[in-house]
């Protein structure tokens, strides 16, 4: 087969490109870039690749497979960071990871990888791909320590068939370092990637602030009842369910509080008790990796990337999907939830309240 | 793989491959024994040679080891206490040298809008006009006459980017009007590692050196000159020209006009080797690979670092918009065949093919708008 492999410099997706390499497939390496590195180390219109385009360049050197970068820094900017800006600016938590799975990997670099004539494009991701009766089917990695299952729930039934995963059945990241070793490519001991590429820092304020200063700007903490309990610096620095960074409200009538609602128009966070939680979660945008249901189903939900899966019964009437948890929790707007069936995943929404 | 990258670096012509394979072994040109002797005759027959082919005084010519070399160094010898004025469509390598020039738009088939320059020569007095004399992407050619006549109006000093026409488009550049013009060895066909900075006789001497080192290049520019390199320069520009270039050109742009391509600067000069083709709604780099994979290297944009395809801001100059990442530059060698213009169409009619056959829709679209 002709397969592009989308190879981001790290030591995944190298390994994935060095597995279709040795099954015989021709390998088409393409990198992304998704932002200037001159730029972005405060070097303007430097035109430079970062440290991770020379390296998967070295990989594909040394697998001996062709290796292109793609110039995606505009899609990147619209698409990613700025609707991450925008999201924190309507009060909400946004997944950057997703929405670059979405709009680029499987979005522009698969239309790509079509008009080249390729059979499937392979990544790096933490999944499964297993051939079902009826077609595709998305499972989790068999390392739940490194499943990306919850990051992947928006790919579509038809990107799915078209996508190879190579990487799920690893039994661990150690595995695929020492296959990394054992192919002699550089980047075997090369340190796992942190958090949100675009924000090395690690500070997502600040790059919020960049696109979307009302979003830092000043504005109250107060109860239910609307009682001001204290001040904060911007609601892109708070995610409903969040307890730290509260102050004053911290602590409100001998009772610990956590954010419950933010109002970007009156810029208010509302805190209340964690107890006051819900067991209704709505969802916009929910995909399906299972023919849609026509009545309401049982399953199990992750309202985060970090989370055990819970039983939940889900709705779906015409464009409205809805979510009875078993158990009362917090949701926070614009993070995912994603449906399971044991392994497989069933599919998915943002969370809208 | 048929090479169409000409315009990145032309390939090694055989008998720059043996000047410099001749003086891959000299001593020190700076040296005073007979070694280093017989080292600075390389050198400055190669001077005194170039010298000829670019109607210039051999002392005027300094050796940099490129052509970026060569532009800042007039833009800091030449420029500094001076307003600078560029054209839209300039190399990086200009623009990097001169960030805060005032930019000269273009018109849309490429050239320099000479009433605009006129104005903008009028309104910095004494400024330093740097222009290409052709550009890198398009292959369109700047009118460096005109520039020089309304320079030497307004007291205005001229820079020729000489790169891509030295040897392809020669003029006597110093006779109209320039101050100094710059040339790379490795885009005529020389091995990489040198270039030159030329200047006219009143700006040569006394010209305040970048790097001062050891004086060397009468102290206008210090270090070691790289020898092979030089003498393969000297030797890729006494080479002869291929006299069919232009017509296998045509050939090609033709055929993929007539496949729904669009030929960026059509209605402009242009130099024989160089063709910019946009295709609607198929990305440059898509365009760029599938031409690859069929073992054609041709480009697009201009080449960066990472290798990743920018959009170009040449043609975004030219006001092409979304074309501006739907193009690629086929730049034909000196040693390009017949036979490889039917190798070419018949790849880039399979790469539309391919891609159009993926996308039913856009096949519609294109045919229709093309």
């Amino acid at each position: 087969m002709k397969i592009v492999v989308a190879m981001s410099g790290g030591v995944d997706s190298s390994v994935v490109a060095g597995l279709m390499a040795a099954e015989g497939h021709e390998v088409i390496g393409v990198t992304l870039q998704l932002y200037d590195h001159g730029a972005a180390a405060g070097r303007k219109g430097a035109c430079c690749a970062g440290q991770d385009i020379h390296d998967a360049k070295r990989v594909a050197d040394k697998l001996n497979i062709s290796h292109y970068v793609i110039d995606s820094e505009k899609k990147f900017r619209d698409s990613v960071i700025s609707a991450f800006a925008d999201s924190y600016a309507a009060g909400q938590t946004p997944v950057p990871c997703i929405a670059c799975n979405q709009h680029l990997k499987f979005g522009d670099l698969l239309g790509m990888a079509r008009d080249l004539g390729a059979d499937a494009l392979a990544t790096g991701h933490y999944v499964r791909r297993i051939e079902g009766k009826t077609g595709a089917e998305l499972h989790q990695a068999v390392d739940p320590a490194r499943d990306q299952s919850w990051f992947l729930f928006a790919t579509t039934r038809e990107q799915l068939e078209y996508c190879r995963f190579p990487l799920g059945d690893m039994a661990s990241k150690a595995d695929v370092r020492a296959e990394a070793a054992r192919m002699g490519l550089p980047v075997a001991v090369k340190p796992d990637s942190q958090d949100i590429c675009f924000v090395p820092s690690g500070s997502y304020a600040e790059i919020v602030g960049k696109f979307r200063p009302d979003a830092l700007e000043a504005g109250d903490l107060v109860t239910e009842a609307g009682k001001i309990l204290g001040q904060h610096q911007g609601i892109a620095r708070y995610t409903v369910g969040q307890a730290k960074r509260l102050g004053n409200a911290a602590v409100n009538d001998g009772e610990a509080m956590v954010v419950r609602k933010i109002e970007p128009q009156t810029r208010r966070i509302i805190v209340g008790p964690r107890q006051a939680a819900s067991r209704h979660v709505q969802l916009r945008d929910v995909n399906w990796l299972i023919e849609k249901p026509t009545g309401p189903i049982h399953a199990r939900v992750k309202l985060r990337a970090r989370q055990d899966p819970q039983a939940v019964r889900i709705t779906t009437n015409n464009d409205e999907t809805s979510l009875l948890l078993d158990t009362a929790s917090i949701a926070a707007p614009g993070q995912a939830a994603v449906f399971y069936d044991g392994s497989r995943i069933l599919g998915g929404g943002f969370i809208t309240v | 793989m048929i090479y169409l990258d000409a315009n990145a670096t032309e390939p090694l012509r055989p008998e720059a491959r043996d000047a410099a394979i001749a003086a891959m072994a000299a001593a020190n040109p700076s040296s005073v024994h007979g070694p280093g002797r017989l080292a600075r005759r390389i050198l400055e027959n190669a001077r005194e040679f170039l010298g000829a082919q670019l109607c210039a005084r051999p002392q005027d010519i300094i050796f940099t080891s490129g052509a970026t070399e060569a532009n800042a160094l007039a833009i800091h010898a030449l420029g500094t206490g001076r307003p600078i004025l560029i054209g839209a469509t300039e190399h990086d390598a200009i623009r990097a040298a001169a960030p805060a020039a005032v930019i000269l738009p273009v018109l849309p088939s490429g050239p320099v809008d000479p009433e605009i320059l006129a104005a903008e020569l009028k309104a910095h007095p004494g400024a330093l006009l740097c222009l290409m004399a052709a550009n890198n992407e398009t292959g369109v050619l700047h009118d460096v006459a005109t520039a020089g006549r309304l320079c030497a109006q307004a007291g205005a000093l001229l820079h020729v980017d000489a790169v891509q026409a030295a040897a392809r488009a020669p003029q006597d550049w110093l006779a109209l009007g320039a101050a100094s013009f710059a040339i790379s060895g490795h885009k005529a066909g020389g091995p990489m590692g040198a270039g030159a900075l030329v200047l006219a006789p009143a700006y040569g001497e006394n010209l305040s050196p970048l790097i001062k080192g050891g004086g060397q290049e009468l102290g206008r520019r210090g270090g070691t000159p790289p020898l092979p390199a030089i003498a393969g320069m000297a030797a890729a520009f006494n080479a002869a020209a291929n006299p069919d270039i232009s017509a296998y050109r045509d050939r090609i742009a033709a055929f993929c006009e007539s496949r729904g391509a669009i030929l960026i600067g059509k209605t402009a000069p242009r130099l024989p080797n160089t063709l910019c083709l946009a295709y609607p709604d198929i990305r440059a780099d898509t365009q760029l690979i599938g031409l690859d994979m069929a073992g054609l290297a041709v480009s697009a944009g201009s080449a960066c670092s990472s290798g990743k395809v920018a959009q170009s801001h040449v043609l975004l100059a030219m006001g092409l918009g979304p074309l501006a990442g739907q193009a690629i530059r086929v730049s034909l060698p000196w040693n390009f065949e017949a036979k490889h213009v039917l190798a070419f169409n018949a790849a880039y009619a399979a790469m539309l093919d391919r891609v159009l056959h993926a996308r039913p829709s856009a096949t519609t679209d294109t045919r229709k708008s093309a």
